[in-house]
């Protein structure tokens, strides 16, 4: 039942009563309506800008926010009120679909904003009103378009774990992915060029001999020729079967267009190869070098403006199907009229109809060659009628058709365009998400600082509040503070990490750490990550390694235990075993100044809150090298960093 | 030399043309101007404003509040004031969509529209509701009774209540369990006569009507049943 009508479900129930001196059994029982309520104005204040309405109107629709129990969720008891943090322009209409029944699009919104708005006020867009539905759906899908091209690049990432038969198809569709491709893409270009300039040029007269009158000089130089046509063939027969091979779906493959066109372009050559010299097969044989011309479709593939081109025909068939019945029609219609108008005179040359349609078409067309008039008064004035509307059946379909092509052609340009800009967007992006994270990692530094001072030192304000962060950021922090307990891993800075791991193969430390263990590969990764802490750390390469600056505050440096040990062999765990050590390197890193850190954090799993990253190393007791991670080189970016606890 | 067949076509396409160019510039109207008038007559569309909410108040059972709350929700529907024959039909089918419900709408709208205009104004409306819901039971059974007699001549004969049985069976629609028979209506109108017909001659007056009612329990109790609809 519509829900509009629910306003006269009241009468129709009164009416009933119309049937109850007929009815011949007792009637049911009615429903109780126990929250019987006057009717009460609501006031819905969206953002500041208050709507009044009645309490009925919104239980019109009883399946959405406003209609059902959910605003109460949104009930301010202070101003009796209804409080929505929404954009009050867009509840217009939406207060309005309650009012009249109907939904409107409001032109001047963004679609998907409004979208949002909808979802949130528990309205499907489907009820939007005929006057506005078009125009809704129009929008809503240029907006598909214009997402689902970002989305498309996604396929040019490289996968990880293609196989040679994918690097290859890949590198034909596109060619920037890698040099060779480029080479590839460019060498079937030239020769696609040459191949086609070689079947002009072989035409052209090349200059009479002694003996003989003017040939072409395909006849001339037929060797040369030959051999020309032959070395194309040659690649564009091993260009087709690679495709052949590459190709993920070879039967789709061979039914697309471009493959279509690359046999048809080689054919000829080897049918004329396989057929032999005598008369009667040469005419037929002529015939196909005809064909040989396809090749330059093959162009299609370098250029871009070429597929646009073909795509838009092929997407304004209908009205090319159109233009063409149209002027079928004119064509008949004046070619017997011509006929007929000229059948009188003498000499004429539209002797049949169908001799008339030549001279249609080409008045209709505006060309006019002129080698067939019309004689007779009524064939002159036939004949300019038909010249005029020529112009109009001709001019009708054409700007549809210019249309589409302009749009189609302009949505790829916007295309590359928002590629172009899309990387710049991201690495704008990149560098604000960055300085988010590179607050995280130097609040964590001096979150200890923080907390001690606030332990220690009460009354000194001003010493917290240099550091001031405010309680979002400091939440946040906790949080991801939090996930890196869990996962036992740290976040670091990505340039370090990068920097930090060139380094480490130039890296040597002489310093040994007493428990150094000769797990080469995780000291290695151990102080490729740890790398990132600003500290330059040993280089891994060398087993001994690094412990470097170490030394000198050895006496408080925490050892750091290296569970890589264990972990050693599972190479391709590098990456946790990096973060792991890096937990390690970090309980190591504690100043002189303030804290002495009990034992080695691998022992005293979790016995002190000052041994946060240990708690979740697995249990093999670790006897890794100490990971020098100690900012006794305060070098490192110059932050001098206390790490009192990392918890 | 003589003008033969196409000539003579050609021609008289020529002037074709020019009287068509012609026309095109104004020069020569061969229809008059008043065509254009015609859109003008659509605009003013019959409005109707109700008597006051004093003069309802005095006229019908309702509250003041109740009124002002009929009047939002039909003035929101009809915002002309008015309810034509058409929109009152297809109201009142969208309750009863398995059926035919345009017939019963049409006697229906007759019993409100008791000064015979032709459509519903708010006045017939809120006075019919007023005793369908708040009046007595002699009212509702006088409505109900007007609203059989279908030419308002104070009796209801056979064929009367034959047309409103097959009304009524028609918003049921063909997917019932028992199946709708063709002679249900026939029945049914047969046992109505049967109760209420005393003096048998054919026709029910309405003092049998009400009487017969009026025995009735079953008919007293579901005369009750709407009681609080508003």
């Amino acid at each position: 039942m519509a829900t509009g009508v629910a306003a006269w479900l009241p009468f129709a129930r009164a009416a009933a009563i119309g049937w109850m001196p007929v009815a011949n059994c007792p009637m049911p029982v009615a429903p109780r309506d126990n929250s019987k309520r006057q009717d009460e104005l609501i006031i819905l204040n969206v953002s500041g800008r208050r709507f009044q309405t009645w309490r009925t109107t919104l239980d019109r629709y009883p399946d959405t926010l406003l209609g059902s129990s959910e605003k109460d969720f949104f009930y301010n008891d202070e101003s009796k009120e209804y409080f929505f943090d929404r954009d009050p322009d867009a509840f217009r209409s939406i207060l309005n679909f309650y009012r009249t029944g109907k939904l409107h699009y409001p032109r001047h919104e963004c679609i998907s904003a409004y979208d949002e708005e909808l979802t949130f006020f528990g309205i499907i867009p489907e009820i939007i009103g005929d006057c506005c539905y078009e125009e809704y759906k129009d929008r809503k899908r240029e907006n598909l378009e214009r997402l689902q091209d970002d989305q498309e690049e996604h396929k040019d990432q490289k996968l990880p774990n293609m196989n040679f038969r994918q690097t290859m198809w890949r590198a034909f569709e596109n060619p920037h992915t890698s040099t060779m491709a480029l080479v590839f893409y460019y060498v079937t270009g030239f020769f696609i060029a040459i191949s086609v300039i070689t079947n002009v040029v072989e035409t052209v007269p090349c200059g009479s001999t002694a003996n003989q009158k003017d040939m072409p000089c395909g006849e001339r130089y037929t060797v040369a020729f030959f051999c020309m046509d032959t070395a194309c063939v040659m690649i564009f027969t091993v260009e087709y079967l690679l495709r052949l091979f590459a190709a993920p779906s070879r039967y789709r493959f061979m039914r697309s267009v471009m493959s279509i066109i690359d046999v048809v372009a080689i054919l000829p050559y080897y049918i004329g190869l396989v057929m032999t010299n005598n008369e009667d097969v040469s005419g037929a044989f002529v015939t196909l070098r005809v064909f040989r011309v396809f090749r330059i479709f093959k162009f299609s593939r370098h250029s871009q403006g070429l597929r646009i081109l073909g795509y838009t025909l092929k997407s304004c068939a209908s009205e090319l199907g159109f233009l063409l019945f149209s002027l079928t029609m004119a064509i008949i219609i004046f070619a017997t009229v011509m006929f007929y108008a000229e059948k009188g005179s003498s000499s004429s040359k539209f002797t049949s109809i169908p001799a008339s349609f030549w001279y249609t078409i080409v008045t209709m067309t505006t060309l006019g060659y002129g080698d067939m008039v019309p004689k007779t008064i009524a064939g002159k004035i036939f004949g300019s009628i038909c010249s005029l509307s020529g112009v109009l059946v001709i001019a009708l379909p054409v700007p549809v058709i210019v249309s589409n092509f302009s749009r189609i052609y302009h949505q790829n340009q916007r295309a590359d365009k928002r590629r172009a800009q899309k990387k710049a967007r991201l690495a704008r992006i990149r560098i604000s998400k960055s300085s988010g994270t590179n607050a995280f990692i130097q609040s964590k530094r001096n979150g200890p600082l923080n907390e001690l001072l606030e332990l220690t030192d009460k009354e000194e304000d001003e010493q917290k509040l240099m550091r001031s962060i405010s309680l979002l950021e400091s939440q946040h922090h906790h949080l991801l503070h939090c996930l890196e307990k869990t996962t036992a891993h740290e976040f670091v800075d990505e340039q370090l990490y990068q920097q930090n791991c060139l380094e480490t193969a130039l890296q040597a430390y002489p310093s040994r750490s007493p428990s150094v263990s000769s797990h080469e590969s995780s000291v290695h990764t151990c102080c490729c990550r740890r790398v990132k802490r600003n500290t330059p750390l040993p280089n891994a390469s060398l087993a001994s390694a690094h412990q470097s600056s170490l030394q000198e505050l050895s006496a408080i440096h925490i050892q750091c235990h290296d569970p890589l040990s264990h972990t050693a062999s599972r190479s391709n765990l590098n990456l946790k075993t990096d973060n792991r050590s890096r937990i390690n390197c970090k309980s190591g890193r504690i100043t002189t100044a303030i804290i002495s850190l009990p034992a080695p954090p691998a022992l005293s799993p979790d016995g002190d809150g000052l041994h946060g990253p240990m708690q979740r190393r697995p249990p093999p007791p670790p006897s890794h090298p100490t990971t020098p991670s100690i900012p006794t080189t305060t070098s490192s970016a110059g932050t001098n960093i206390v790490k009192v606890s990392a918890l | 030399m003589g003008l033969d067949g196409m000539e003579i076509i050609a021609i008289a396409v020529v002037i074709g043309l020019f009287v068509f160019v012609l026309k095109q510039f104004g020069v020569w109207e061969l229809v008059s101007l008043e065509d254009s008038c015609d859109s003008d007559l659509e605009l003013s569309m019959v409005r109707h404003q109700p008597e006051g909410l004093d003069q309802l108040q005095a006229q019908t059972q309702f509250t003041r509040k109740e009124l002002q709350s009929l009047y939002r929700g039909f003035k929101n529907e009809c915002p002309s004031g008015l309810v034509d024959e058409e929109t009152f039909k297809s109201i009142y089918s969208q309750f009863f969509p398995q059926g035919d419900a345009t017939t019963y709408a049409h006697f229906l709208f007759n019993a409100f529209d008791m000064d015979r205009s032709g459509s519903i104004r708010f006045e017939d409306f809120v006075i019919g509701l007023s005793v369908l819901l708040r009046g007595s039971v002699t009212e509702k059974l006088r409505w109900a009774f007007n609203l059989y007699d279908i030419n308002k001549d104070g009796y209801i004969t056979k064929e009367e209540m034959m047309a409103i049985m097959t009304s009524i069976y028609d918003m049921m629609g063909r997917y019932t369990l028992p199946t709708v028979r063709d002679d249900s209506p026939f029945q049914h109108v047969e046992k109505f006569f049967q109760k209420m017909d005393r003096n048998r001659d054919g026709v029910v007056t309405i003092d049998e009507f009400i009487e017969t009612c009026q025995k009735d329990e079953n008919i007293m109790a579901s005369m009750q049943l709407f009681e609080n609809v508003i």
